[in-house]
């Protein structure tokens, strides 16, 4: 046997399985591939026996999870070898190491071809299975026309046929330009036709490629798919061997279904008629039995015939049936089965009429909801939020509501997000929306995320009446959204009775609104002015720096009286457009698993304007907007005007609809622009809020709304203080590679690394210091462009005393200074935690210190010469320190000290290797001329053969230089009132994300 | 296209095989095996044969120590997806003869044989167990 010969391979493989953990494996792999390189680097000696030994252990080693692509040179070249064995071996692994663009492809592309049109059936095989699985673009223009005289040629075998039909499906789906099809329907058809039913197979897969492009053209080949399923449905003619449990080639059956379901419709009768008796054969015909895999293999050809039933728009009858078997399956105990009916169900909404069937199943549906399984869970979720109408949203929405306390944590978000949108989208009234919102984020606020926030105000906004109160009620108090009274006074009254008992977060929002009903209450109001004002007063010695700043301005604001009216002025409408919900949902990725029933969803209502349904609500009101049923709705009906002195306030109250502040007015907007955010919602610094863009900029989210500004930022706001100086433990880990990185009363974050060329290994230890649990928590790297960085899962909750080890692997794309970013949070008890950490994959731990002596380093040095190669600056502001420390300091971030390079003792000569991905290892060199006159100043000449290394690595050693950066001060002093943009940090680069990021950290 | 991935992974989750259809890089592809066999390897026989992970859908099976995943399109049959899986197990069985993880790993070319002989750019090629061993059965004949 081919194995018994390799008995180093079983060695191998022996000694790999008795390792005990992943450092032995790793030791013995790198012996074994140090071993392999040695032998592929002795080739002569090699035999073709040894040679394919080899290869095999390559390809083992590669499945462990280790590189190697010094030996692809060796698997290609095996291709060419004369005997089957070593060809076969060679073709297969080639096929598994390389991709369609890999070069050493190019090298075979002759030897493949020849074998292709060679007689020896094997070869031809094995050449036309390498084909197919990775053949590119050469290959399709030099082999295509060969592949398809296989296909059709007489004198091949079938062993031959059905690795050319997929072979070209390859080349066809890869380049459809290249492969020539025309004309190709009359061959299909003839191919169809064919016995043997693995030819019949592979065919019908290329089929399906074809009709999918262009179904037109292959109308000729519709009958004889109808004739192929009849023959399997009646078991005509089906070899034994293609029969499994007694089924005709299941596969089959539902491959060719699959094809037929690209053909929109089915005219000829006579046609039709054949497919729907087999159909409905399949349909009533399927029992379940006792044997697993025949129940199994029955049901898929079921499923598929569903899928085409539905697809074919059958007669009602048929359509019934189809419905009352998913209503049976969604019912059964049997996990796939009800699964799979959950999933067809879905797809079943985009059938006319399905839908009032489907309804009858809702209970069975919420069911599934609860199911322990979360697959079942997810298919049941998609279906409840497809299904949802205006008839069934309250029901709906409310169930999962109910479901989102219950829920665990990887579903809360979607689960939330499809609740917001479906509220929005079907809500009855909008006192029912805000009530559902406000649940939300009661039941779930750590996992609404951002967009659920701006699609509320937005919302509220272009709703007249809610504005300011949502603001408010956004934070707190869902009580308050149905009491009457609407006088300025009133509105004060009920919010300011909540004050006492409000977060410190709250208090800022509160003060808002009190200086916006203030500002609005035309004529003025004398005791309420006064009432307003002793509050602000009062809050100006508050030692929370948020609310006293705002004390303080609204105080300022208001004595200037009516003519700053237009900063508070309502916020301009949104324009009406796409909620960025549905955005998120349709393109939400990765584990959510959202598809059919978003995107049906989305096509079925192509107008994305809200709109606030028709339908009287359930409770009997029969007012589409209540105005006034909400107590706090009148404010901004009081708040806005154009002309605040002329304006009736009662007549505006009447029709909620208000003149629109203009956007042109000169002056409101240009302190709408600067004064704006600040005035209604926004934090004192602006860069906090410019941080936020960059980070959902930085991630690709969603975009958010042109409000942005008006978020409560407040929500994110620490009260947990860390201990010890975050941006002193940053540095401290720049130079060495563990120690913690974070630490506060609860948690703390210790990191350990390991570096190897471009490739790093960290690992974060997450330990919960306490006796109850840490939840929510939530690690998000935002790396920088050119760092490649993967974060493994991170659990949601860490036990009491536990410790969670996070892996994260980091590769250097190029070189760079930014630095990553981990975004981490957790929720303790009330408090949650957000803190924003520099990690410490920086640019000194992709050096490797090399020394290089003289006779090397001087052709170098002068080799690369001049910019942007090689750059020079004389450096000011220099920290002074004496030489030695010097040397130390730079030996320290790995650049390796030369000495004697250079004569005059006061320079510094070092050297050292970068790697990244786009560099590999480079060779660089470093010149310091200090003047022992004056230690403040020095000239640095920098060398490398990349100009953005040479430039990156001179900026970098400069930084160290000049003075190790300190942590700004914990927050920023209290200066009465300061414009926001005044206090962005002046030293960040305006449009660099990652340093804006890492300006603002500690 | 069908069919994106092979993976045959034991239970303390050790990939013995792996076969893609799509190219990924070495660390996306130790990363996605991460991924599904935390997701997969923690369920219980009670719950169903499909995760939904990323784009893909894994169709998985026991068999003793072994766990057979494949991952497949979003919209393709996962029935049938899952009895090919037990086409393949039943095809290694009639080679090896009531087959284990340790036929698998120390027979790995074989496995990549008989896969080759039935998948093919994420298709299924051939469902006749004879077919599919006939190239593996030449190759014991002339080495």
């Amino acid at each position: 046997m081919a194995m018994h010969g390799m008995r180093g391979l079983s060695v191998f493989i022996s000694d790999i399985r008795n390792c005990q953990n992943k450092e032995q494996e790793r030791q013995r792999i790198d012996k074994e591939l140090g071993n392999v390189r040695n032998r592929f680097k002795n080739e002569k000696g090699l035999s073709p026996y040894e040679k394919k030994k080899y290869v095999w252990k390559m390809l083992y080693i590669y499945m462990l999870g280790y590189d190697v692509d010094f030996g692809h040179m060796e698997a290609v070249s095996l291709i060419s070898a004369p005997k089957y064995p070593e060809k076969q071996v060679g073709y297969i692994v080639t096929s598994c190491l390389l991709n369609e663009n890999h070069d050493f492809l190019r090298l075979a592309i002759n030897t493949v071809r020849n074998d292709i049109i060679g007689r020896n059936e094997t070869f031809q095989c094995l050449a036309l299975t390498m084909v197919g699985n990775i053949g590119g673009r050469e290959f399709a223009e030099s082999l295509a026309p060969d592949v398809q005289k296989l296909l059709l040629s007489s004198s091949c075998r079938p062993l031959v046929r059905k690795k050319a039909a997929l072979c070209l499906l390859r080349l066809y789906r890869k380049n459809p330009d290249v492969v020539n099809v025309d004309g190709w329907a009359d061959r299909m058809a003839q191919l169809l036709d064919e016995r043997d039913l693995g030819v019949l197979t592979s065919s019908m897969s290329l089929l399906v490629a074809l009709v999918s492009n262009n179904h037109e053209a292959y109308w000729s080949c519709l009958p004889k798919c109808v004739k192929t399923l009849e023959r399997l449905a009646r078991n005509q003619d089906i070899p034994q061997e293609y029969t499994y449990y007694g089924i005709p080639s299941p596969w089959l059956q539902v491959k060719t279904m699959r094809a037929l379901q690209y053909f929109p419709t089915i005219e000829d009768p006579y046609t039709r008629r054949t497919l729907f008796e087999v159909l409905q054969r399949i349909l009533m015909g399927t029992d379940v039995v006792k044997n697993v895999n025949k129940n199994n293999a029955s049901h898929a050809v079921l499923f598929e015939a569903l899928a085409l039933v539905m697809h074919l728009d059958a007669e009602k009858e048929m359509m019934s049936q189809c419905v009352a078997l998913l209503g049976k399956f969604i019912a059964v105990r049997e996990p796939n089965i009800r699964y799979l009916g959950l999933e067809n169900m879905t797809r079943m909404l985009m059938v006319t009429d399905a839908q009032e069937i489907i309804k009858r199943h809702q209970a069975q549906i919420i069911t599934s909801l609860k199911d322990p399984d979360i697959s079942i869970r997810r298919r049941a979720l998609d279906l409840l939020y497809g299904m949802c109408d205006v008839t069934n949203a309250k029901d709906i929405v409310e169930e999962l509501l109910q479901y989102l306390s219950s829920a665990d944590f990887t579903m809360r978000e979607e689960l939330s997000l499809k609740a917001a949108i479906l509220a929005e989208k079907f809500a009855p009234d909008l006192s029912w929306y805000v009530d559902v919102i406000l649940q939300l984020i009661d039941k779930a606020g750590d996992f609404i995320s951002d967009d659920i926030w701006f699609r509320v105000v937005q919302f509220v906004t272009n709703n007249d009446d809610l504005q300011v109160s949502a603001y408010i009620l956004g934070e707190y108090s869902h009580l308050l959204a149905r009491r009457p009274g609407c006088s300025p006074k009133e509105i004060f009254g009920i919010l300011h009775e909540k004050l006492p008992t409000v977060s410190t977060t709250t208090i800022p929002i509160l003060l808002s609104a009190y200086a916006k009903i203030l500002m609005h209450t035309q004529p003025p109001d004398q005791e309420l002015q006064s009432q307003i004002w002793a509050i602000f007063n009062k809050y100006e010695s508050c030692i929370d720096a948020e609310i006293q700043q705002r004390a303080v301005e609204y105080f300022a604001l208001c004595q200037k009286g009516a003519a700053l009216m237009d900063i508070l002025a309502e916020m301009p409408k949104f324009p009406e457009r796409k909620s960025s919900l549905i955005k998120r949902a349709e393109y939400s990725e990765a584990d959510t698993a959202e598809q059919s029933a978003i995107k049906l969803r989305a096509q079925q209502q192509p107008s994305n304007a809200l709109v606030v349904t028709d339908q009287p609500p359930a409770n009997g009101a029969t007012s589409p907007v209540p105005v006034g049923q909400l107590s706090l709705a009148m404010v901004p009906s009081m708040i806005t005007t154009e002309d605040h002195t002329s304006t009736d306030p009662a007549s505006s109250q009447q029709n909620g609809s208000l003149t629109k502040v203009d956007p042109q007015h000169p002056s409101a907007d240009l302190l709408g622009d600067l004064l704006g955010p600040l005035a209604i919602e926004g934090p004192p610094g602006a860069t906090v809020q410019s941080e936020h863009n960059a980070v959902s900029r930085l991630e690709g989210g969603p975009d958010a709304v042109d409000g942005s500004a008006i978020v409560p930022v407040e929500e994110q706001r620490n009260t947990v203080q860390p201990i010890g100086n975050i941006a002193e433990r940053f540095h401290a880990l720049c130079l060495k590679d563990s120690g913690v990185l974070y630490e506060d009363p609860y948690i703390q974050i210790g990191i350990k690394a390991e570096w190897r060329a471009h490739h790093g290994r960290l690992v974060l230890f997450l330990g919960n210091k306490n006796t109850a649990p840490l939840v929510s928590v939530q690690a998000l790297m935002l790396p920088p462009a050119h760092l490649k960085m993967e974060l493994s899962l991170v659990p949601d909750t860490i036990p009491p005393r536990a410790q969670v080890q996070c892996p994260l692997e980091v590769v250097n794309l190029r070189p760079s200074r930014d630095v990553a970013v981990l975004d981490f949070s957790y929720k303790f008890g009330t408090n949650m935690v957000n803190v924003k950490l520099r990690l410490p994959a920086v640019l000194n731990k992709f050096l490797q210190p090399i020394p290089v002596p003289a006779e090397e380093f001087f052709p170098q040095w002068r080799s690369l010469s001049g910019p942007p190669l090689k750059l020079q600056e004389v450096v000011r502001g220099v920290r002074p320190m004496p030489l030695p420390e010097m040397a130390n300091l730079l030996n320290s971030f790995r650049l390796m000290i030369c000495p004697g390079l250079d004569p005059n003792p006061n320079n510094l000569v070092a050297s050292t290797t970068f790697y990244s991905e786009s560099t590999h290892a480079m060779l660089c060199l470093i010149r310091i001329e200090t003047d022992p006159a004056d230690r403040t100043q020095l000239r640095m000449t920098l060398a490398s053969g990349d100009p953005t290394l040479t430039f990156e690595l001179k900026e970098f050693i400069k930084e160290q230089l000049i003075s190790i950066p300190t942590a700004p001060p914990q927050s920023p002093a209290p200066a009465p009132a300061p414009p926001p943009a005044a206090q962005a940090t002046p030293q960040i680069p305006p449009n660099d994300p990652a340093a804006l990021l890492a300006g603002l950290l500690s | 296209m069908g069919i994106r991935f092979i993976l045959m992974v034991n239970k303390q989750g050790q990939t013995r095989l792996a076969q893609y259809y799509e190219w990924l890089t070495l660390e996306e592809r130790r990363a996605l095996e991460g991924e599904i066999v935390r997701k997969c390897l923690a369920r219980n026989e009670q719950q169903c044969s499909f995760v939904e992970h990323r784009n893909y859908k894994i169709v998985y099976r026991r068999y003793a120590s072994l766990f057979f995943l494949v991952g497949v399109d979003n919209d393709e049959n996962e029935l049938a997806i899952l009895e090919f899986i037990h086409l393949l197990v039943e095809t290694m069985d009639r080679h090896f003869g009531n087959v284990c993880e340790l036929d698998i790993m120390f027979h790995l070319e074989k496995a990549h044989f008989m896969l080759e002989e039935m998948v093919m750019s994420g298709c299924i090629v051939e469902t006749s167990k004879a077919n599919i061993l006939t190239p593996v059965q030449l190759l014991e004949k002339t080495s």
